[in-house]
């Protein structure tokens, strides 16, 4: 065995647990997972089939961890898995997964199957089999401090623009206040509308909050390539910049990921619990509104739909807020058939936008939500994630569908909102 | 040896033994995934797991929009078999000499259709097996072994009942042997899910529930 497979296989070791066991004991290889997945719906091609990719870590499960599997060890009947086998399956745990879960909904034996692709990527990160551009993000993530390569002085200049069209101070390192509000390098470096949008919104609802110099990025290419070590440092980044600043919230922005990374593994990677809770921003917003310090006014006739961010929605729970906050507003809004738990992903998420190799295969598979839209006829997606933001404005260029119009759930909201002071009032301009 | 004495071994002995092989080899089974343990989550629940696991069991044998037609074989000779191994005269008398315990059967003739559709349902399962890309890539020995394991208390089972064959006692021995094969191998092959998916289930809906997702 060379040592890249030998590093392979004991990290799929270290992954598997109880759950894990008890997933490839249940798979009786149905195949129905294949219909949940956009990947092989689009292309009818059947190494696509979601447990298919999780073959090598099958292999590892029977032969170290059962009965039968020791036996055929000892009788030396088990396969080895190969250098070879680790560079076919790096395509198909990376470039035709987006981690978004639609499978693990759809196993009759209630196989959690997104989750073991993630776990899979620890071993294939461990072994150096991750695509190109995922390594880059990562390393860029740890040295520059972003994986997008936005540094504090590009924030600092986003800050300025903020302040100009808000009319208002965007506060940055305030200590003591309720929240520290997050980005995603994408919000920063393109969707920048989102950071004048929010501190409207929180001047409007009274909400004490600030940005962070040391933890602004809420991005986390570590979850994305499947190394914890990774994860776990840009998570503690976070926690170091929210325990400087005393906050008692931490805000997850409008980026999918960054939510599951934040919300839902960042304690256990540092191995310990927040001194902090986590909240999406959408999440934020919805609470506002049941408090009646979201006041929205005005009324919008447009059709139009909203896109459910895989991470937000099926992987994260938060599903009706974003329905609560757009039903505010919006007169027209209309679902896709398939939606909420069951929406289809947008085709780069989980690194695939970061993967160019990938690239083809996520252009070709956007003919399901091009299917979808076709469908319903609408003239605007809304949406909470800025990675979907960037895939369905990709994809809707692609197929001539442009006139459709992408924009982020907050700062459409932010459109409608009433405003108190005259200085807020005068951004349109 | 007569059919007669194949007979008497077969569901003397060779069931008992088939029963503690199948009993210890499921021990070991869920004892794999068990003792594997898993790490305290150490987020923030948005809910409780108990309740959504618990109806993940439940809920997850509903197909989820759209597929129950890739459901429809399955459904059929899962009910099938089940109905035919509990509902059917005979195998009641079994359970009430080795457990004492009977129920009302089902009518023979009831019972010889639903045997007639399982045989068909599996076969139609088979046959998807070397019919469909996803299925023909994603099938193993195993899988056709287990197939096979399945088939044969069924096939012969309708064979006794029908009296197909020219001697009724051997063919009632060979229906036994085909069921203590089914056991002992049981715990070995995916045929195991017949357990382990309420683990699976379980997992797969606490760990939603925990993050408040419906599933």
């Amino acid at each position: 065995m060379s040592e890249s497979v030998d590093r392979a296989v004991n990290a799929m070791k270290e992954q598997i647990d109880a759950p894990i066991a008890s997933y490839f004991s249940s798979c009786v290889h149905c195949g129905i997972c294949a219909d949940a997945c956009l990947f092989y719906t689009e292309t009818g091609d059947p190494q696509y089939t979601p447990i298919h990719k999780l073959d090598l870590m099958k292999r590892v499960w029977e032969r170290e961890y059962t009965f039968a599997g020791r036996i055929k060890k000892w009788l030396g009947l088990s396969r080895n898995i190969t250098e070879n086998d680790l560079t076919k399956w790096e395509t198909l745990v990376y470039d035709s997964c987006t981690l978004c879960g639609r499978c693990s909904l759809y196993c009759p034996v209630g196989n959690d199957i997104v989750t073991m692709v993630r776990k899979m990527r620890e071993a294939m990160a461990a072994s150096g089999h991750a695509p190109e551009g995922l390594q880059q993000a990562s390393k860029r993530a740890i040295e520059i401090g972003s994986p997008m390569g936005v540094t504090l002085k590009t924030l600092e200049a986003q800050i300025k623009h903020a302040e100009k069209e808000a009319g208002m101070e965007v506060p940055l390192d305030k200590q003591g206040v309720d929240y520290l509000m997050l980005l995603s390098s994408a919000e920063i470096a393109q969707f920048n509308e989102i950071i004048p949008a929010v501190t409207r919104i929180f001047h409007e609802a009274g909400v004490s909050w600030t940005l962070s110099s040391e933890a602004f990025e809420g991005t986390n290419s570590g979850i994305q390539i499947g190394s914890s070590d990774i994860a776990a440092e840009l998570i503690q980044r976070i926690v170091d910049g929210a325990q400087k600043l005393k906050v008692k919230y931490v805000i997850s922005p409008e980026c999918g990921h960054a939510y599951t990374a934040l919300r839902w593994e960042g304690p256990n990677l540092i191995g310990k619990p927040y001194p902090f809770e986590v909240v999406h921003i959408i999440e934020l917003l919805d609470q506002l509104r049941t408090q009646g310090k979201l006041k929205l006014e005005g009324k919008d006739e447009t059709r139009q739909t909203f896109h459910d961010p895989c991470q937000m929605v099926r992987r994260g729970g938060v599903m009706e807020q974003p329905r609560n906050l757009m039903n505010m507003v919006a007169t027209d809004f209309v679902e896709m058939t398939e939606h909420s738990l069951m929406g289809w992903c947008c085709g780069g998420g989980g690194g695939v936008s970061a993967n160019e190799r990938a690239e083809p295969l996520r252009r070709k598979v956007f003919s399901k939500k091009r299917e979808q839209l076709e469908e319903i006829g609408v003239e605007r997606i809304v949406t909470a994630c800025s990675n979907c933001r960037n895939m369905l404005e990709e994809g809707l260029e692609d197929n001539n569908m442009d006139e459709i119009e992408v924009v982020g759930l907050s700062e459409w909201l932010a459109e409608y909102l009433v405003t108190s002071s005259p200085r807020a009032a005068g951004d349109d301009s | 040896m007569s059919s007669l004495e194949l007979l008497t071994w077969a569901r003397g002995p060779a069931l008992q033994a088939a029963l503690v092989i199948f009993i210890i080899g499921m021990l070991i089974r869920v004892l794999e995934i068990l003792l594997l343990g898993r790490k305290t989550d150490l987020t923030r629940a948005r809910a409780g797991q108990m309740g959504p696991g618990l109806r993940t069991i439940f809920s997850r044998s509903l197909p989820v929009s759209g597929t129950w037609k890739q459901h429809l074989s399955g459904y059929l000779w899962h009910i099938g078999f089940i109905v035919v191994l509990l509902f059917y005269a005979p195998h009641i008398q079994l359970f009430k000499q080795g457990f004492n315990i009977a129920w009302p059967a089902l009518p023979t003739s009831l019972i010889d259709i639903i045997t007639i559709v399982t045989m068909a349902a599996l076969v139609f399962s088979l046959s998807l097996r070397f019919t469909d890309p996803v299925r023909r890539m994603l099938s193993t020995v195993g899988d056709y072994f287990s197939w096979l394991v399945t088939f044969l208390p069924v096939a012969t089972g309708y064979m006794a009942f029908h009296n197909v064959g020219p001697d009724y006692t051997l063919v009632l021995a060979l229906h036994i042997m085909s069921v203590n094969l089914l056991l002992v191998v049981f715990p070995f092959t995916k045929l195991s899910h017949a357990i382990t998916f309420l683990f699976s289930r379980w997992y797969n809906g606490a760990n939603a529930g925990r993050k408040g997702v419906r599933v």
